[in-house]
C-alpha cells in the first residue's frame, strides 16, 4: 500500500450522539489489526447541538488526519440528513451506512426550514452501497439508546476486512464494566441489521 | 515499546511528563485545554488553572527563576493577554527553563480571530517549535525544554487545532526525572528590567538570535527529503502531512523550527530542485523571509490565505486544472448552529434581556450562541473582558441617550479573567451601564474547568471562593443584586430596575451550568403541552429551547390557530421556562 492509498471513513452526527467515541473505538480497532491510523475531530461548540463530523484513515502510512474533498471511501451518518452535508467529500463509489433516526435543526423546529424527505431514496440513487437502519430503535431494544453509535459500527464491522473478535476486544475496554455486555449486544444486533 | 492512541494534547501532556517537568499554569481555551487536564493526571506533577494567560506566564516565569522546568500553555489569542511579560521575558532569560505552548485555530472553529502565533516568535525573538502530529508534538516538548536550558531563553511551542485535535499513534517512553535545579541564587542586573539592564539584555537578544541561527542549520527537526528535483515543498507542521498525502514523489523542507529559520540549509534546497512551493495556512510568514532571502518561491500567490488547509486544497491550488468536486445534492440545507442546551441559565435572560430593547454587549462564553435568531440577546463580542469596558465607553459617550439602554453581560470564569479590571474602571469613571455576571459557577464553553470563583482547584482539591458579591463591592459598585435567572418575573424586574437605575449597576444571576455534574442539579420531569389549551401563538419558540418544536395542521374548533406546540419528552429537562412563558397556561 502507498501512502496515498490509505482508506478513508467519515463519521458525521449531531453533538451528543456519541460519534466521537464510535470513532474513536475504530482507531483502536485498525491499530490492533495492525494499520497506521490518523483521526481528525472539531471539539468546543460542537457539543451545543451542532454539527459533528469526524475523519478516520488507515492503511500502512498515513499522513494527513483529514480526507481530501471526494476520497471518502465509507459514510457513517448518526443522523439522516447530516448525510447530505458531507457529500462532496465522497467519492463516487462510498458505500453508505446511514442512521434513519432524525433530529430536527432549530429552523426546522420553527418551522422556518424543511426537513429533507426521501434522503434514503437520493443516496441509493447516487451510491452503490447504501445501509440504511434505525439505530436508535435497535440499541433500545439492545436495553438504551446510547448505544446507537456501537449498533452502527456492528453495520460497519460487515464491511471491514478485519475479524470481529478485534472489534468486541476493543468495546470491552472502550466501556465500564457495567456496560460492556449492553454495548457487545448492541454490536452484534449492528452486525445483523 | 508501548504504544498508544493520542490526541496532540494528550502527547503534549505526555511529553511534559517524560521531559521530568512538574510545574505548569494555564487558561483553558479551545484547543488547548486538554493539555493542562491531562497533565494534571499524572503522579507527582503540579499544575493551576490561572484566571488568566498573563498570569498564568508570570507564574511559571516565576517558577523557571527559581532554577524549574515551567510551561505555560493557552489557545492563541492568550497570548495577546500574556504578551507583556512573554516580550521582556526574551530579555531576561530564565534560570530553570520555560516553554509556552500556544495552540492556534485556523478556520476559527472556536475562536473569534484567526492569527497566526508565529509571528510572535519573531517578533518577541523568541524560538519556536511547530510539531506536525501528536507524536512529534511529544518529542518536540523535549526538545522545546533543552533549548530553552540550553540558549537561555523561553521557547514557544506551536500546535494549531489540527494537531491538538487530531489522534494518531504514538511511542511511550519512560519518564525522565525532573532535572529541575531549585535555587533562590539572585542575579538583579538579569532580571531587574530597569533601562540600563534592559539595554545590556537587549544586545544579549541578538548575540543569542545569531547563535540560534547557527543553531538551526544543523537542527535535526529541520529535514530535507530529497525526491523529485523538479518540484520542491518547503513546510512546517501540519500542512507537511497535507501535501505528502497528495504529493508523495515532491521533495520536502519540512521545517520543525520556525523561528529563527535555517537560512543556508534553504538556500541548499533551492538550489536542488527547479521550483519551489512554500506551503503554509494563515500568514505569508515563510514565504515573506525566503523571498527577503532573495529566493523565488510560490506561496500566497495560489494557496489561501484564510482557513486551514487540507490536502485536496494543496492538491487543487498546485495542480490548477483540476476538476472541482461537487455534491450531487444541491437543495439548501438547514443549518445546524450549536445552540444553548435545554435548561441552560442563560436562556431565561437573554429572552428578559431581548425584552429590555438595551444594546447587549457580550463576552466570550456559551452565552454568545444567544446573539442567534430568535434568541438575538446580544449585539458585540470582541474578547475575553472586553463587555465590561465597552458598555461604559457607549454610556459614557451617549449620555443621556443612552441611559438605560446599555449593557454588558459577562461568564464568571470570562469575569475574573479580565472583568475586574475595567469593572474598576466603571466604578471610578461612573457610567449609567448595566453589567449582567453570569454566574454559572463553571468555566462551561471549554469542558468545565474550575476557576477562583467555583471553590476547587484543577488537581481536585478544595480551595478559597471568591465571593462575586464582596468582590464587586470592593470594586466601588453599589447597586448589586442578585438574582435566580430562571424566575423570569424576578429577572425582568431587576433588570428594569438597573437599567433605570443612576450610576453603573451590576447584576450577579447565579445557578449552576445544566452539564455541570458537581452541582448535582437533577432534571425536573420533562413538561407537557396540553393541546387543548395551546393557542398555536409561537411564544415558546422564541425561547429556541431544543425540545421545542412546531406541529402544523394540529387545529381546533372555534380557534384561529393552525398548529401547536410540542415539547420532546426525551430532550426536555422541566427547567420550567417554557411554563413561564405560556400565556394560555398551556404547558405543565
Amino acid at each position: 500500500m502507498r501512502s496515498n492509498e490509505s482508506k478513508s471513513i467519515l463519521f458525521s452526527g449531531v453533538g451528543g450522539q456519541g460519534t466521537l467515541r464510535a470513532s474513536d473505538i475504530l482507531c483502536m480497532v485498525m491499530m490492533e489489526a495492525g494499520y497506521d491510523v490518523k483521526k481528525s475531530e472539531v471539539h468546543g461548540m460542537a457539543q451545543r447541538g451542532g454539527c459533528v463530523t469526524s475523519h478516520v484513515r488507515y492503511g500502512k502510512k498515513v499522513y494527513s488526519p483529514l480526507a481530501a474533498a471526494g476520497s471518502i471511501d465509507t459514510l457513517v451518518s448518526f443522523e439522516k440528513m447530516e448525510a447530505l452535508r458531507y457529500l462532496k467529500l465522497l467519492n463516487e463509489k462510498a458505500s453508505i451506512i446511514l442512521n434513519t433516526e432524525e433530529i430536527y435543526p432549530p429552523s426546522v423546529n420553527l418551522g422556518i426550514a424543511a426537513y429533507p424527505a426521501d434522503v434514503v431514496e437520493f443516496l441509493k440513487n447516487h451510491y452503490p452501497k447504501v445501509i440504511a437502519l434505525n439505530a436508535a430503535e435497535i440499541a433500545m431494544k439492545a436495553g438504551n439508546i446510547k448505544a446507537a453509535n456501537v449498533v452502527l459500527l456492528g453495520a460497519l464491522s460487515n464491511m471491514m476486512d478485519v475479524e470481529k473478535s478485534i472489534w468486541e476486544s476493543v468495546i470491552k475496554k472502550s466501556f465500564p464494566q457495567k456496560l460492556i455486555k449492553l454495548n457487545l449486544e448492541a454490536f452484534q444486533m449492528g452486525i445483523a441489521a | 515499546m508501548k504504544k498508544e492512541l493520542l490526541s496532540g494534547n494528550e502527547a503534549i501532556a505526555r511529553g511534559l511528563y517524560e521531559a521530568g517537568v512538574r510545574f505548569a499554569s494555564a487558561y483553558p481555551g479551545t484547543p488547548s485545554t486538554e493539555i493542562l487536564e491531562n497533565y494534571a493526571r499524572y503522579d507527582q506533577v503540579y499544575a493551576e488553572w490561572a484566571p488568566n494567560e498573563k498570569v498564568a506566564v508570570e507564574v511559571a516565569i516565576g517558577a523557571a527563576l527559581g532554577g524549574i522546568r515551567a510551561v505555560a500553555v493557552m489557545k492563541h489569542v492568550g497570548v495577546n493577554v500574556a504578551a507583556d511579560p512573554v516580550f521582556t521575558v526574551s530579555y531576561t532569560g530564565i534560570e530553570g527553563a520555560l516553554v509556552i505552548i500556544t495552540a492556534d485555530d485556523p478556520s476559527m472553529h472556536s475562536s473569534q480571530n484567526e492569527q497566526d502565533n508565529r509571528n510572535y516568535a519573531k517578533f518577541a525573538k523568541i524560538p519556536m517549535l511547530e510539531p506536525a502530529d501528536p507524536q512529534e508534538a511529544k518529542e518536540y516538548i523535549k526538545l522545546a525544554f533543552e533549548l530553552s536550558e540550553k540558549f537561555d531563553t523561553p521557547v514557544f511551542l506551536r500546535s494549531t487545532t489540527r494537531v491538538s485535535h487530531s489522534k494518531s499513534v504514538v511511542s511511550l517512553d519512560e519518564p525522565l526525572l525532573p532535572a529541575d535545579k531549585p535555587s533562590l541564587a539572585t542575579n538583579a542586573e538579569k532580571y531587574v528590567m530597569v533601562p540600563i539592564n534592559a539595554r545590556t539584555r537587549r544586545v544579549e537578544v541578538e548575540k543569542r538570535q545569531q547563535i540560534l541561527k547557527e543553531f538551526v542549520e544543523t537542527f535535526p527537526e529541520n529535514k530535507m527529503e530529497l525526491n523529485s528535483t523538479e518540484v520542491g515543498i518547503i513546510t512546517a507542521g501540519m500542512p507537511y502531512n497535507y501535501a505528502k498525502d497528495v504529493f508523495p514523489d515532491y521533495s520536502y523542507l519540512k521545517l520543525g523550527m520556525v523561528y529563527p529559520l535555517p537560512e543556508r540549509m534553504i538556500r541548499e534546497f533551492a538550489s536542488k530542485v527547479k521550483k519551489i512551493y512554500v506551503v503554509e495556512e494563515l500568514d505569508p510568514y515563510l514565504e515573506e523571509q525566503i523571498k527577503a532571502m532573495g529566493i523565488e518561491v510560490t506561496g500566497k500567490d495560489i494557496f489561501p490565505y484564510t482557513n486551514e488547509f487540507d490536502p485536496g486544497i494543496i492538491q487543487k491550488a498546485i495542480l490548477s486544472d483540476l476538476q472541482g468536486i461537487e455534491s450531487p445534492y444541491k437543495a439548501p440545507l438547514a443549518v445546524r448552529p450549536p445552540n444553548l442546551c435545554p435548561g441552560c441559565p442563560h436562556r431565561s435572560l437573554f429572552y428578559a434581556l431581548k425584552k429590555s430593547k438595551a444594546y447587549v454587549h457580550g463576552d466570550i462564553g456559551c452565552y454568545t450562541l444567544s446573539y442567534l435568531k430568535p434568541l438575538e440577546g446580544l449585539h458585540s463580542c470582541i474578547c475575553m473582558g472586553a463587555s465590561i469596558g465597552m458598555a461604559h465607553g457607549m454610556s459614557k459617550a451617549l449620555g443621556e441617550t443612552g441611559k438605560g439602554k446599555v449593557v454588558g453581560v459577562i461568564g464568571d470564569s470570562t469575569f475574573l479573567h479580565s472583568g475586574i479590571t475595567p469593572l474598576l474602571n466603571m466604578a471610578y469613571n461612573q457610567s449609567d451601564a448595566l453589567i449582567i455576571i453570569l454566574d454559572n459557577s463553571t468555566t462551561a464553553m471549554t469542558g468545565m474547568q474550575e476557576h477562583p470563583g467555583t471553590g476547587y482547584t484543577l488537581m481536585g482539591k478544595e480551595a478559597k471562593k471568591v465571593n462575586l458579591k464582596s468582590l464587586v463591592s470592593a470594586l466601588g459598585i453599589e447597586n448589586i443584586r442578585i438574582i435566580d435567572p430562571n424566575d423570569l418575573t424576578a429577572t425582568r424586574e431587576a433588570i428594569k430596575a438597573e437599567l433605570a437605575s443612576d450610576g453603573p449597576s451590576v447584576i450577579i444571576a447565579e445557578r449552576p451550568c445544566v452539564l455541570f455534574k458537581r452541582s448535582h442539579l437533577k432534571p425536573e420531569s420533562p413538561v407537557k403541552v396540553d393541546s387543548e389549551k395551546c393557542e398555536g401563538c409561537k411564544s415558546c419558540l422564541d425561547l429556541n429551547c431544543p425540545p421545542i418544536s412546531w406541529k402544523e395542521g394540529v387545529t381546533k374548533k372555534g380557534s384561529k390557530r393552525k398548529g401547536i406546540a410540542v415539547i420532546d419528552e426525551t430532550l426536555c429537562n422541566g427547567c420550567g421556562l417554557c411554563v413561564q412563558v405560556c400565556k394560555f397556561k398551556a404547558i405543565s
